[in-house]
């Protein structure tokens, strides 16, 4: 069997090791070698800061607790669905929507790095891509949740998805109590993004 | 075994700590700058995603675990570009290029945003049939090791190696990432949802009725 040489040979250690120099370096190379357009860099930088995040993912949930066909149709198979909204992009390219219900609660997480469905949650916040997070989601979720401020009841049934290949889970929370009537906008408020990992649940409004 | 990535189920972490919600994206501009280069560099089309992730997992243990999370990523960027031949170790140590014929293969930002939009899915037509269904019980290969390369990349976690399951959901044929990582071809095939009762793989588990799902490729599965 061929092997992986990976005990030697890590070129990174000929950059400075400042982490801010070190990107810049690298930056300036690969500019001055034709191979980066910084108008490029910039777009990446903005559509993540700017154009994609928790609102994208927001809005599915806010829309699936007021229409029963289009919750039903997330759940059986939510692509279609992401693809006509606009929310298809990299790092979403195979989304699974799992449903909360009053006897199982979901969670996500990526124990081998951070996977985690960016076209519709955008960048991962710094806990889901620590090591604590990573080591402790599947071995003692519930524990982990207390950290969030959840408690759940013994008789609900916790289901922790480890994403392992490219596809990319996003939770749909329970609707809260105190909701009647409201409409999607206003739902879509109360949706934030740990509910949506699975760390947290809607909010209560008021 | 695998790599210092792997820490799934590991003790001694300490608490998770929340962030409030709506916080930027980047806290830092060089990580935003990290994570575009990154993508930048990606479009190149001189790695995948798996050739990627395994640049990562291949940084030395001790720098894993010293590096914040955007210094492993422009480590193993840094890694890479040597490795794949887009600069070479004495640019990176002078900080001097010389320019390449590769110039002006740069993707523009207009095509860069179409590239972010059109991402790159992994799901492939394959003449590999399903070998098992939903409801049926699987185990997961153990150790947990790339069978193609010796250290090589893969996706079973350590924690699930051995374990017993069953089958949830059948995604369809996928690339393998033990074949992609290194340049093996994509090799793709069945993947599923398996779920595994958390008794299966703690010693102490927090709930009897808890569950964690992994999606894992049919040749990490057996039938158990």
């Amino acid at each position: 069997m061929p092997h992986d040489h990976s005990d030697h040979d890590h070129p990174h250690a000929l950059l400075p090791p400042d982490p801010a120099l070190r990107v810049k370096a690298l930056e300036t190379i690969l500019t001055r070698k034709g191979l980066i357009d910084p108008a490029a860099l910039d777009e990446i930088i903005d559509t993540y800061q700017n154009r994609i995040g928790p609102q994208n993912g927001a809005r599915l949930v806010a829309r699936a607790w007021s229409d029963p066909a289009f919750r039903a149709e997330l759940l059986r198979d939510a692509m279609p669905i992401v693809e006509g909204l606009g929310y298809f992009g990299r790092q979403g390219e195979h989304i699974v929507v799992v449903e909360n219900t009053p006897q199982v609660h979901n969670m996500v997480v990526c124990t081998l790095c951070s996977c985690y469905p960016w076209p519709l949650l955008g960048i991962p916040p710094g806990w889901y891509k620590s090591d604590a997070y990573r080591a402790r989601a599947v071995r003692e979720p519930r524990r982990v949740l207390s950290e969030f401020g959840v408690t759940l009841p013994q008789d609900v049934a916790v289901r922790v998805w480890d994403s392992t290949a490219e596809m990319r889970y996003l939770v749909l929370p329970q609707r809260p109590a105190g909701t009647d009537g409201m409409d999607e906008a206003a739902l879509a408020a109360l949706v934030t993004r740990d509910s949506m990992i699975g760390t947290g649940l809607a909010q209560v409004p008021g | 075994m695998t790599g210092v990535h792997d820490m799934g189920g590991r003790f001694g972490d300490g608490p998770v700590l929340p962030e409030p919600q709506g916080i930027p994206a980047y806290t830092e501009d060089w990580h935003a700058k990290a994570l575009a280069l990154t993508v930048a560099a990606g479009a190149l089309g001189k790695w995948n995603i798996d050739i990627s992730r395994h640049a990562r997992e291949r940084l030395a243990p001790k720098d894993y675990a010293r590096f914040s999370y955007y210094e492993k990523w422009i480590a193993a960027l840094a890694d890479l570009v040597v490795k794949r031949g887009v600069a070479t170790r004495e640019e990176l140590a002078s900080g001097d290029p010389a320019t390449t014929a590769d110039a002006a293969t740069a993707i523009t930002a207009n095509k860069m945003a179409a590239a972010l939009v059109r991402g790159a899915p992994a799901s492939r037509d394959s003449n590999v049939a399903p070998g098992f269904a939903v409801g049926q019980a699987v185990r997961t290969l153990r150790p947990a090791a790339n069978r193609l390369v010796d250290g090589g990349h893969t996706r079973l976690p350590n924690y699930a190696a051995g374990a017993r399951g069953t089958i949830l959901i059948y995604h369809g044929a996928h690339v393998l990432p033990d074949s992609n990582a290194h340049d093996l071809g994509e090799a793709p095939e069945p993947l599923y949802a398996v779920a595994f009762p958390a008794s299966e793989l703690w010693a102490d588990p927090e709930h009897p009725g808890d569950e964690v799902i992994l999606d894992l490729w049919q040749s990490y599965l057996e039938p158990a």
